[in-house]
C-alpha cells in the first residue's frame, strides 16, 4: 500500500553550534489514504514544527517527506503551488487565522486565487456549499471574523482548508483554543467530513483523549523524537512508554474517584521541576523518567516493536516475541509504575 | 474619513488646506506683492493696510507669509515622495524577505537614522548653494530610514500572523500576499507617517532658512522671516509673532492630523474587548436592595465567603450591559470550591469582583459579597488593603506575565512579605526561601535570584503561588491556574494546591473550564452559564448525577466519556452574548429537554437537597436523561 | 554589559566610516576649486596648479579619502580654508560647550518628559489634560522660535539671562547654568513633548498588564505598583525614544547655537557652511557623529540597567 504521506528520518533544526534547537529529531511516520494519524505531545515536543514542515512553512534540515510517492521535501514555493490543492492546514488560534479586515467571502476565495480556478459566481457557490458543510449559513459570507464566536471561526477555517478538496489536512491543535462543548462539535465535524470526503488527517494535539476519538493511530512525541506510536486505543488505554504513561496519568478526567486512583499512581512518576535542558545524547526523557538508568542517558533507545503496528523507543520495553500476532499480547510484561529511583 | 468628526483634526485639515492653497495659488489669498518694498513704513505693527505689519524693508508681512508657502510646499513634496517611496519599498522588502537582505537594509537604515538631517543638509547647501532639490532629495533619503524601520516592523508583524501562514499554505504567491495582507496594513501607517514627516521637513527647512540657507533672496520664506525678526529684536518685537506662528500652526496642524489618524488606526485594528482602563481602587457603593437577599442562601452561617445574588454590569448608566445577573455560592473554611463554566459565562468577572477588582467599566449592581462576616461591596480602600494578600490571595492564569519581568523573583517575593508583615530585610529573605520551599521548588536560593524569563512555566506558576501565599491568606482565589501549562505540569500544580490547602487549612476558590481539574481538586462545584449559576453541588454528587441539562451535556461531551468509535455527545449551538440573553431560561435554545414553559419566564434556583441547587424546571421531572 | 558596549562599538565604527565618506563624497561634488578659494581670485595659474598638487586634488576620490582618513586617525582633520587654522583644534575648543548643551537638554527631557508623562497617565482631569496639551505644543513649536520668544522676554526685557554667549563651568557654575538655561530649555522642548507622550502611552500599557492586576489583588501598595513596577517597565521604550530624539536635538542645536551666539560646534558648522569651508564642516560632521555615538552608549547602559532581559540571557 502506497502511503499518502510518508516521512523518513526528518530533522528540523534551528540555530547552530551550541545553541541548536532540535525541534524535530529523526522522525519517521506514515499516513495512509483516508487515515487519521494523531500526533500528541506537550509544548516543545516538535509536533507543530512537524506539521509546518510538511506544508513548507518551515525549512527541513534533513530527511525526506514524500506525498503520493513524490519527494516534496525541498520544493520551492513555486513548485509547491500545485501541492497546495492536495495538502492543507487548519491552525490553532481561530482568532488570528482569519484576517480581521477581510470578509469571509474574501478569505474563502483565497485558495482559488492561487490556482486561478473558476470565476466569481462559481467561487461563491462553492463557498456557500462549503459553509453549509461546516454547518454555517450563506449569510456569513459578507460578515467579518469579529462577528463570529471562536467555534464558528474555526468552522470557517476548516471550510477554507477544504475548498480545493485536499487529500490530506494537517490539523495543528484545532480544538485547543475552544470551549469543551464547542470542542465536541468540532471534533464531530472533523469526523463527519472525513467520512463524507475521505480526507486523511494528521491531527496534532496535546490531549491523548481527544486524539483517541478521531485517530486510528497515535504518535507520541517528546522533545522532537517519537516515544511511542501505535493504534490509538492501545496507546491511550495501555501505554507502554514511560512518557506516555505519565501523560496518561496526568490528564485529569471528570471523575473524582478515578482521579484519586490516578493520583496515587502518579506518585513516583516524572517530575517536572528538574532541569529541562535537552540532552544531545541519550533518551530525551531520561532526566525526568522514574525508571531511567545509566544506559538511558548515554544512548538513544532504538524503536522497538511491541506488536505488529505498535512501537516504543525505550530500553525497558521488550520486543514482541517472534511469531506473536495479536496486538494485545498479555504475555509480555507491561511497564507498571516502577519504583522511583529518586524521591519526587 | 471619520477624521472630520474630531474638531481638532477638522480645524487642522482646514488650516492645511489654506496653506496648500497659498502654495498653489497665492494671488487668491492676497493682492499685495510680497516684494513690494515701502521703505517709509518699515517694521510696522498690524494695521488696516497691512494686516500683519511690515518687514524691515517695508514689505507686507501677510503677503510674504502667503508667498512663502510655496517653497515650503515644494520642499515637502520633494522630500516626502522620496522618503515614502524608498521607505515603503525598503521596509516591505526587508520585513518580508528577511535574511541577508533584511540584515543589510536594517543596518543601512540604522546608520542613516543616526545622522542629524539638518547637519547633512548644511553640507549639501554649502556645496550646492540654494539648490533646494539637491537638499530635499538628500533629506528624503535620510527620512526614508525612519520610515523603513516602521514599515519593516509592521510587515514583520503581519508576516507572523497565522492568516498569512494560511495564505501561504493556500498557495498564494508572495506578491499576492503582499497585496492582500501586507499593504492594507501598511497604508494607514503611511498616512500617519506622511503627516509627521511633513512636520519634520517644515521644522528643518525653516531652521535652515533661518540660518540663511533658504530660498535665494528676495524670495520670501518663513524661516527667513524669523531671521529678519531676530535681527530687529531690539527695535520691534511684533514681527516675531506672525513669522513663527505660521510655522508653529502648520506643524501643529500636521501633528494633530497624524495623531487623529493614528487613533483611528488603533481603533480599527484592535479587537473589540472590554478595555481595561486605569486601575483605581474601587470604592464602590452599590445599590443594595434588601429584598434581593431573600435569595436562596447556601445554608451556612459559618461560610468564609458568601456571595449572594451578585450581578455585574459594564458600561455607564445610560448604556449598561449585564454580564452576570444572579450568582450565589459560598466557600467554607478549608474547602475547595470550583467555579466551572465555559468562556463568556462570567466566572472570571465574578472572581474579580470578590476582590473588588472588576475590570474596566464594570461594577456590581446588585447582590452582596460577605467575607469573614463583612460586606465587601461597601469596603473602603483601607479595608481592601487589610484583605488583599493578607486574607485573600490571588493566582492568575499566565504565570509568565503574572510577575514583573524587570525584577528578580526573590525581590518581588520579599516586597510581598514585607508588605504584609513588618520585618527586617534579613527576616524577609528567610521567609522568601521558606515560601519557595513550600511550593516545592528545588534549590529555592538559586530560584530567588532569577528573573521570571529564566523560569519555565511550571516554576513560574509555583512562584506566583508563593507570592499569593506571602501574607498567609485564608482563602486563595485561583483563576484558571493551570490552563496555560502542560498537562504533566498541571498535575503537579494541582497536587501542590491540594497539599497547601491541607497544610494551611486554606480555602480555595478555583475558576476553571476543565471538569477534570474540578474533579481532581474540588469539594464542591458551582456551574455557571450565561451569567448565572445553573447548578451547585458536591463534586461526587454532581458527577454521579448531574441535574441541569447543561451540566449533563458538558460532562457527556468530554472525550473520555464516549467510546472511541462513536460520535461525541455535543451540545448544539453557541453560548449567547449577554446582549442577547433569552428572557426565559438562557439555556433553552440548546436544551434537549426544553418545553414551552422554559422560554416564558426567568428560572429561579431551587434547593434540591442539602448543599444542592439547580436552576431548571425540569430537573426533578423523572430524573435527568443519563 | 561589556557585550553591550562591544555591540555599540561595532555599530559605531562602520557608521563613522560611512558618515565621513558620505560627507567627503558630497564635498567632492563641489564645483568650486579649493585651491583657487585658498589662493584668491588673483593667483596665477601656476600657483593654482601647484596648490592643487599640494592638496593632492589630482588623486581619485578614494585616494583623497584615504589620505584624509589617515590624517583623521591621527587626529588631524586638515586645515580650515578660511583663516587656515587647524580644524581639530578649533573643534576641540568648542566641544565642551556643545556637549554641555546636549547633556543638559537630555537631562531636562528625561526629568520633565517622564514627569509629565507619569502625571498625564496616572491623573486624569485638568492636570492630565494640561500635561497632554504641553506634549502636543512642545512638539509643534519650533525650537528656534521659542528660543527667540524667550530671549525677547526673559533676556531683553527682564535681563534674567544673557542674550548670548556661554561661560564654562570653571568660571562658576551659576554663570554656566544661566548661559545654558534658555538654549537648553528651547532645545529640549520637542524632546519633552515626545518623551512625555511615549511615557504616558507606555505607562498606560504597563498598567494594563497582568502583573499589575496580580499585584493589586495580592495587596501590593498602589504607589509601589505604579512607581516601582509599572514605571520601570514603561521606561524601556522611553529610552529608545530618547535615542531618536538625540539625533534631531543635534540638528536643532545647530540653529540654537547660532541664535544665541553660543560658541559650540553647531554654530561653527553653520558659519563654515555659509563660507563654504568644507574641511571645517566635514570635521564638524565627524564630531557630531561622535557625540551621537557617545549618547547612544549612555542610553545603552541605561537600557541594560533597567531591563534585565537585555543583560541576562
Amino acid at each position: 500500500m502506497n502511503a499518502l504521506l510518508s516521512i523518513h528520518n526528518l530533522r528540523v533544526h534551528f540555530g547552530k553550534g551550541d545553541r541548536v534547537v532540535r525541534a524535530v529529531d529523526d522522525v519517521s511516520l506514515e499516513v495512509g489514504d483516508g487515515e487519521t494519524v494523531g500526533v500528541v505531545g506537550e509544548s516543545g515536543s516538535g509536533k507543530s514544527t512537524l506539521g509546518r514542515s510538511i506544508v513548507g512553512l518551515v525549512p527541513v534540515t534533513s530527511g525526506t517527506i514524500k506525498f503520493r510517492g513524490a519527494d516534496i521535501t525541498t520544493l520551492s514555493a513555486r513548485h509547491r503551488r500545485p501541492l497546495t490543492a492536495d495538502i492543507q492546514m487548519v491552525f490553532q488560534d481561530p482568532f488570528s487565522s482569519l484576517n480581521p479586515s477581510r470578509t469571509i467571502a474574501q478569505t474563502l476565495a483565497e485558495p482559488f486565487l492561487a490556482h486561478g480556478r473558476s470565476d466569481r459566481t462559481h467561487r461563491r457557490e462553492m463557498a456557500v456549499d462549503m459553509l453549509n458543510r461546516v454547518e454555517l449559513t450563506a449569510d456569513a459570507l459578507d460578515k467579518y471574523p469579529a462577528q463570529f464566536s471562536g467555534g464558528q471561526r474555526q468552522r470557517i477555517a476548516i471550510a477554507r482548508a477544504l475548498m480545493l478538496s485536499p487529500r490530506l489536512v494537517i490539523c495543528d491543535e484545532p480544538v485547543s483554543a475552544l470551549d469543551l462543548s464547542i470542542q465536541a462539535q468540532i471534533l464531530n465535524l472533523f469526523a463527519d467530513l472525513r467520512d463524507d470526503l475521505g480526507i486523511a488527517y494528521l491531527f496534532i494535539a496535546h490531549d491523548l483523549a481527544v486524539v483517541r476519538h478521531l485517530a486510528q493511530r497515535t504518535v507520541v512525541m517528546y522533545r522532537g523524537q517519537i516515544m511511542e506510536s501505535g493504534p490509538a486505543a492501545d496507546v491511550n488505554d495501555s501505554p507502554r512508554h514511560p512518557y506516555t504513561q505519565s501523560l496518561h496519568a496526568a490528564a485529569p478526567v471528570p471523575d473524582p474517584i478515578m482521579q484519586r486512583t490516578r493520583r496515587e499512581a502518579r506518585i513516583g512518576s516524572a517530575s517536572t521541576t528538574v532541569d529541562l535542558t535537552s540532552p544531545s545524547v541519550g533518551c530525551p526523557f531520561a532526566s525526568r523518567c522514574p525508571s531511567a538508568f545509566d544506559r538511558c542517558r548515554l544512548e538513544r533507545p532504538p524503536t522497538v516493536q511491541i506488536a505488529p503496528r505498535h512501537h516504543a523507543a525505550c530500553f525497558l520495553v521488550q520486543p514482541a516475541a517472534p511469531g506473536a500476532t495479536d496486538d494485545n499480547n498479555t504475555d509480555l510484561p507491561t511497564i507498571q509504575h516502577a519504583q522511583p529511583r529518586r524521591s519526587p | 474619513m471619520g477624521l472630520i468628526r474630531r474638531p481638532a483634526a477638522a480645524i487642522s485639515i482646514l488650516w492645511i488646506g489654506l496653506v496648500t492653497l497659498a502654495a498653489i495659488w497665492p494671488s487668491l489669498l492676497t493682492n499685495a506683492d510680497p516684494n513690494n518694498q515701502d521703505l517709509a513704513n518699515i517694521l510696522q505693527g498690524p494695521s488696516w493696510s497691512h494686516v500683519l505689519g511690515t518687514t524691515t524693508l517695508g514689505e507686507d508681512v501677510y503677503a510674504r507669509i502667503v508667498y512663502g508657502a510655496r517653497p515650503m510646499a515644494v520642499a515637502i513634496v520633494f522630500a516626502l515622495s522620496i522618503a515614502l517611496v524608498l521607505g515603503t519599498i525598503g521596509g516591505v522588502v526587508a520585513g518580508y524577505l528577511g535574511g541577508a537582505v533584511d540584515g543589510f537594509l536594517i543596518r543601512a537604515a540604522d546608520v542613516l537614522f543616526a545622522i542629524p538631517g539638518l547637519l547633512i543638509l548644511l553640507v549639501v547647501y554649502s556645496v550646492f548653494p540654494y539648490n533646494i532639490s539637491a537638499g530635499m532629495a538628500t533629506f528624503g533619503v535620510i527620512l526614508s530610514a525612519g520610515l523603513l524601520r516602521i514599515v519593516r516592523s509592521v510587515t514583520l508583524g503581519v508576516r507572523e500572523e497565522p492568516y498569512v501562514d494560511a495564505a501561504v499554505v493556500s498557495g498564494l504567491s508572495r506578491s499576492q500576499i503582499m497585496t492582500r495582507h501586507v499593504f492594507p496594513r501598511i497604508r494607514p501607517v503611511l498616512f500617519v507617517q506622511a503627516a509627521l514627516i511633513a512636520a519634520i521637513v517644515i521644522v528643518v527647512d525653516s531652521g535652515l532658512a533661518f540660518l540663511g540657507f533658504g530660498p535665494r533672496p528676495p524670495q520670501p520664506s518663513w524661516g527667513g522671516l524669523v531671521a529678519e525678526a531676530r535681527g530687529a529684536i531690539f527695535r520691534q518685537s511684533w514681527l516675531l509673532i506672525p513669522s513663527g506662528a505660521a510655522i508653529a500652526l502648520t506643524v501643529l496642524a500636521l501633528s494633530l492630523i497624524g495623531d487623529a489618524l493614528r487613533d483611528q488606526n488603533t481603533a480599527a485594528w484592535a479587537p473589540s474587548k472590554l478595555t481595561r482602563q486605569r486601575q483605581k481602587p474601587t470604592t464602590h457603593v452599590p445599590a443594595l436592595r434588601p429584598e434581593a437577599i431573600d435569595a436562596v442562601l447556601d445554608d451556612d452561617a459559618s461560610a468564609l465567603l458568601s456571595v449572594t445574588n451578585l450581578a455585574i454590569a459594564f458600561g455607564d448608566a445610560a448604556d449598561q450591559l449585564e454580564v452576570v445577573s444572579d450568582v450565589t455560592f459560598s466557600v467554607r473554611p478549608g474547602e475547595v470550591v470550583g467555579l466551572v463554566g465555559e468562556s463568556g459565562c462570567g466566572k472570571s468577572v465574578t472572581a474579580a469582583s470578590v476582590l473588588g477588582m472588576t475590570p474596566g467599566t464594570g461594577r456590581v449592581v446588585r447582590g452582596s459579597c460577605v467575607f469573614e462576616g463583612r460586606e465587601m461591596l461597601t469596603a473602603t480602600a483601607g479595608d481592601w488593603a487589610a484583605i488583599r494578600g493578607r486574607r485573600i490571595g490571588f493566582v492568575s492564569q499566565e504565570p509568565m506575565v503574572s510577575l514583573d519581568p524587570t525584577y528578580r523573583v526573590g525581590h518581588q517575593l520579599r516586597e510581598a512579605v514585607r508588605r504584609h508583615q513588618k520585618c527586617s530585610r534579613r527576616a524577609a529573605s528567610d521567609r522568601v526561601i521558606e515560601l519557595l520551599e513550600s511550593v516545592q521548588l528545588p534549590d529555592p536560593v538559586a530560584v530567588a535570584k532569577r528573573y521570571p524569563h529564566q523560569l519555565s512555566g511550571g516554576m513560574a506558576q509555583r512562584v506566583a503561588i508563593a507570592l499569593a501565599l506571602a501574607g498567609d491568606p485564608i482563602l486563595l482565589i485561583a483563576d484558571e491556574p493551570t490552563t496555560a501549562l502542560d498537562v504533566t505540569v498541571q498535575a503537579e500544580i494541582l497536587d501542590l494546591l491540594r497539599r497547601l490547602r491541607a497544610e494551611r487549612q486554606m480555602a480555595v476558590l478555583i475558576i476553571t473550564h476543565d471538569w477534570g481539574v474540578a474533579a481532581d481538586l474540588c469539594d464542591r462545584v458551582v456551574v455557571m452559564y450565561a451569567g448565572e449559576v445553573v447548578e451547585a453541588a458536591d463534586i461526587h454528587a454532581l458527577i454521579a448525577q448531574p441535574l441541569h441539562p447543561y451540566s449533563v451535556g458538558l460532562l457527556d461531551s468530554h472525550p473520555e466519556r464516549s467510546p472511541a468509535d462513536e460520535r461525541l455527545v455535543a451540545i448544539p449551538g453557541n453560548v449567547p452574548h449577554p446582549a442577547h440573553w433569552p428572557t426565559g431560561c438562557r439555556f433553552e435554545p440548546r436544551c434537549p429537554r426544553s418545553i414551552e414553559r422554559c422560554s416564558l419566564n426567568p428560572v429561579a434556583e431551587v434547593h434540591i437537597g442539602p448543599d444542592r441547587r439547580v436552576r431548571c424546571i425540569r430537573a426533578c421531572d423523572g430524573g435527568a436523561p443519563r | 554589559m561589556l557585550r553591550l558596549i562591544g555591540r555599540r562599538l561595532t555599530f559605531a565604527i562602520p557608521m563613522l566610516f560611512i558618515v565621513s565618506f558620505l560627507s567627503f563624497f558630497l564635498v567632492s561634488l563641489s564645483p568650486t576649486d579649493p585651491a583657487r578659494v585658498i589662493l584668491g581670485p588673483y593667483a596665477s595659474q601656476e600657483a593654482v596648479e601647484a596648490k592643487q598638487l599640494e592638496l593632492h586634488l589630482d588623486d581619485s576620490i578614494f585616494g583623497q579619502y584615504w589620505r584624509w582618513l589617515q590624517g583623521a586617525l591621527h587626529g588631524d582633520l586638515g586645515r580650515s580654508i578660511v583663516g587656515g587654522g587647524d580644524v581639530t583644534t578649533q573643534l576641540n575648543a568648542r566641544l565642551g560647550a556643545t556637549l554641555s548643551l546636549v547633556l543638559v537638554s537630555l537631562g531636562v527631557v528625561a526629568v520633565l518628559g517622564v514627569g509629565l508623562g507619569i502625571v498625564s497617565a496616572v491623573r486624569g482631569g485638568v492636570i492630565g489634560r494640561t500635561a497632554d496639551a504641553i506634549s502636543v505644543a512642545g512638539f509643534a513649536l519650533p525650537a528656534f522660535w521659542i528660543a527667540l520668544l524667550l530671549t525677547s522676554f526673559f533676556s531683553v526685557r527682564l535681563g534674567w539671562f544673557p542674550v548670548a554667549g556661554y561661560s564654562t563651568i570653571d568660571q562658576g557654575v551659576r554663570d554656566w547654568g544661566r548661559s545654558l538655561a534658555l538654549p537648553a530649555f528651547a532645545a529640549s522642548l520637542a524632546g519633552v513633548a515626545v518623551v512625555s507622550k511615549q511615557t504616558r502611552a507606555s505607562m498606560l500599557e504597563a498598567l494594563s498588564r497582568d502583573y499589575v492586576r496580580v499585584m493589586e489583588a495580592n495587596g501590593f501598595s498602589r504607589r509601589s505598583i505604579v512607581y516601582r513596577h509599572a514605571l520601570r517597565n514603561a521606561t524601556i521604550p522611553v529610552v529608545t525614544v530618547m535615542g531618536v530624539f538625540t539625533v534631531s536635538l543635534l540638528g536643532s542645536a545647530v540653529v540654537i547655537e547660532n541664535l544665541f551666539a553660543y560658541p559650540g560646534i553647531g554654530s561653527l558648522a553653520a558659519s563654515a557652511a555659509a563660507q563654504h569651508d568644507l574641511p571645517l564642516i566635514q570635521g564638524a560632521v565627524i564630531y557630531f557623529t561622535l557625540i551621537v555615538i557617545f549618547v547612544g552608549l549612555l542610553l545603552d547602559i541605561s537600557y541594560s540597567l533597567i531591563d534585565p532581559r537585555v543583560r541576562v540571557h
